[in-house]
């Protein structure tokens, strides 16, 4: 029962490393653009002494300055881009044509699996699921919720309560609601759920066994994280609405229903679409809750998290970067969306 | 203006829709008291589940293990056993969490600093330098946040394990990194995740400073790593601190990342590593989930609701004005 804090050293030693280079390469960088323009100018200011003194030409100022600057900038952003994620997604995007060790070509056959294999068609199918029932529920209740705590008191920490789970990690939220879904054989129930279930006088069950039901429970975990981040950008949303159109339609005497539908629903219509679409990517890219509630047994698996399996426990490269590809595809029309719906509300 | 004064305060009155009838008033303070009823009730709801694992986590293993969590009112018996096995029990089955936590540590800190300065160069050159192309990087780096990380993993891995040749010629040697090494990876690779939305979102702040500003500091002869360090890096302070705190839960919440580049051992995985692999193979042993669940969670609570003002500026600024 002891804990030898000597083993922790070489990852101290390893961060203060990381720490340094930090240091190194981002005071580096200021210190090279401070240095060198500095060295310029004086070098500069020497040749126009000496053209006065001696009556040469005089030096013209250089004008690509302004770009150097800007290289510099931008190098180390462009450069981990290019290395991180442009080029693997390149290289993804070929990987998916090649069979599972990458060393012959394949064609679309990884696709043709990926539609053809009924496991994958599930995996299809639950991933549809939870993007079709994650935004809209998860918005739906930030909305319900953020009308409701605009009138109420105590509104600061009513919202920090929904809003808490937003800090806590997808394996966290997991395991408080793995404990909440917990199911004992026998004696006193110690599951949450299971409790209310058998004080409802119902049968205790195992629930994320439970093929179609297993896949709600685990979106449940998930529109109890992201609820509120809906509510905090829908409320700040609703507070922006000018007091002057409430007002005026009040004065017409419209219902709180009307007030709603033909108010509060069009003011807050960019951020609602803001909200939907950022959710729905979050969703598409699901990955930590299933892996750690059923590491995508009993039906539960998403694209993401089979895409893991494929490529880092089989060994299936091809597939797993099929189901990448895949991924990239879904999101893209979701994002042209939002980009026209930007354009739109720029030129409204 | 003074006679005027009352009759405008009562005329916002009226319109303001408050009912003239005391039914009215009664309904109207009764909505508003049920609005907060409500509120307050759904409020707590979502809170039990976290409340449920605090005190289990608190509670001794073979209580947790057979009564609910909810008995521990009428039959209060704490203790921080399971803490002290979850954090520095010497079985590989306890977890060793404290060691965990401290790789947590060790990736996250740079993993938030790396991509905030990069991001902040750029987001400074892309709003405030006039160079040919400038629109079109920004349009490249913004498209870049629709890639999804997955697109990306499998070839930086080999990256990592196989370095780079082009023709049979080595352009990069492979990393091959051990052990605590491998920290580095996954600071690679947080940063490259991070940079087109850090980008986006210190730009939408950086671009909003006001040109006159910059304007002045050019004609004082300021150069722009003068202006950027001395004008405009304090003025984006709270833009920093959103980001990082996004970058930072971000972090250190993180599975995915975590398990493939720094792997499983006790060396390098982080927090959420070794919970979920305890939640995966030894699921039942309730006393070390709650109370390891508790432990990675705690340190982002803390984060967050100290600097929750600044998280939700970052957070509107990023979607809202988009």
């Amino acid at each position: 029962m002891e804990f030898d804090f000597a083993d922790q050293q070489p990852k101290l030693l390893m961060l203060m490393y990381g720490l340094v280079a930090f240091v190194l390469v981002v005071g580096g960088l200021l210190l090279l653009l401070d240095v060198v323009p500095a060295w310029f100018a004086r070098r500069r200011e020497a040749q126009l002494i000496a053209a006065s003194v001696g009556g040469g030409p005089l030096p013209r100022r250089r004008k690509q300055r302004e770009g150097l600057f800007a290289f510099f900038f931008l190098l180390p952003t462009l450069l981990l881009l290019v290395i991180g994620l442009v080029v693997p997604a390149i290289r993804t995007t070929l990987l998916s044509l090649m069979d599972g060790t990458s060393t012959n070509w394949v064609g679309l056959r990884n696709y043709g699996w990926m539609f053809s294999d009924d496991s994958i068609f599930r995996v299809l199918i639950n991933t549809l699921v939870w993007v079709l029932l994650v935004p809209l529920v998860a918005t739906g209740f930030g909305l319900i919720y953020a009308v409701l705590v605009d009138k109420a008191r105590f509104e600061a920490v009513a919202k920090s309560l929904i809003f808490l789970p937003m800090a806590i990690s997808f394996v966290g939220a997991s395991i408080i609601w793995k404990f909440v879904y917990a199911y004992r054989g026998d004696g006193d129930q110690i599951g949450l759920l299971n409790q209310i279930v058998v004080s409802l006088g119902g049968e205790p069950k195992q629930w994320l066994l439970e093929s179609p039901l297993n896949t709600l429970l685990l979106i449940v975990i998930m529109v109890w994280i992201q609820a509120g981040f809906a509510m905090v950008v829908l409320s700040a949303a609703i507070k922006a609405i000018p007091g002057d159109i409430v007002e005026a339609a009040r004065l017409d005497g419209v219902s709180p229903w009307q007030m709603f539908w033909q108010i509060t629903m069009p003011s807050i219509r960019p951020a609602l679409i803001v909200v939907v679409v950022t959710l729905t990517i979050a969703t598409l890219k699901v990955f930590d809750i299933v892996r750690t509630s059923t590491n995508g047994n009993y039906d539960t698996s998403v694209i993401a998290s089979e895409m893991y399996n494929q490529a880092f426990r089989y060994g299936q490269n091809g597939q797993g970067s099929a189901l990448a590809v895949f991924l990239f595809i879904l999101v893209i029309p979701v994002v042209i969306y939002q980009i026209r719906n930007l354009r739109q509300q720029r030129e409204g | 203006m003074t006679t005027a004064t009352p009759t405008v305060a009562a005329g916002t009155q009226k319109t303001d829709g408050t009912p003239t009838t005391t039914a009215g008033r009664v309904r109207k303070r009764l909505n508003s008291r049920t609005a907060t009823l409500v509120s307050i009730v759904i409020a707590v709801v979502w809170t039990i589940p976290t409340f449920g694992l605090l005190v289990s986590s608190l509670r001794p293993e073979d209580e947790i293990k057979t009564t609910g969590w909810w008995t521990a009112f009428t039959n209060p018996q704490f203790t921080l056993e399971n803490y002290q096995q979850v954090l520095f029990g010497r079985s590989s089955s306890s977890g060793q969490l404290a060691g965990s936590f401290i790789n947590s540590l060790a990736i996250t800190i740079p993993s938030v600093l790396f991509p905030l300065a990069f991001a902040c160069l750029a987001a400074y050159a892309l709003a405030w330098i006039n160079f040919r192309g400038r629109d079109w990087v920004y349009i490249a780096i913004f498209a870049l946040q629709i890639v999804p990380l997955q697109m990306a993993l499998v070839p930086l891995l080999k990256f990592f394990s196989t370095g780079v040749t082009l023709g049979g010629v080595t352009l990069m040697p492979a990393w091959d990194l051990v052990d605590e090494q491998k920290f580095a990876q996954v600071w690679f690779a947080h940063t490259c995740f991070a940079l087109p939305f850090a980008v986006f979102l210190l730009h939408n702040f950086i671009s909003q400073l006001p040109g006159d500003l910059m304007e002045a500091a050019r004609v004082d002869g300021a150069t722009h790593p003068k202006i950027f360090r001395t004008i405009v890096l304090p003025l984006i302070t709270p833009a920093l601190a959103a980001f990082g705190i996004f970058q930072f839960l971000w972090v250190w919440n993180d599975l995915l990342v975590a398990l493939i580049f720094a792997g499983g051992g006790d060396e390098t995985a982080p927090l959420t590593v070794q919970l979920a692999e305890m939640a995966g193979t030894r699921g039942n042993e309730w006393q070390r989930l709650t109370a390891g669940a508790f432990v990675s969670i705690v340190v982002p609570l803390i984060v967050f609701l100290s600097l929750q003002r600044f998280f939700v500026r970052g957070l509107l600024a990023g979607s809202v004005k988009g």
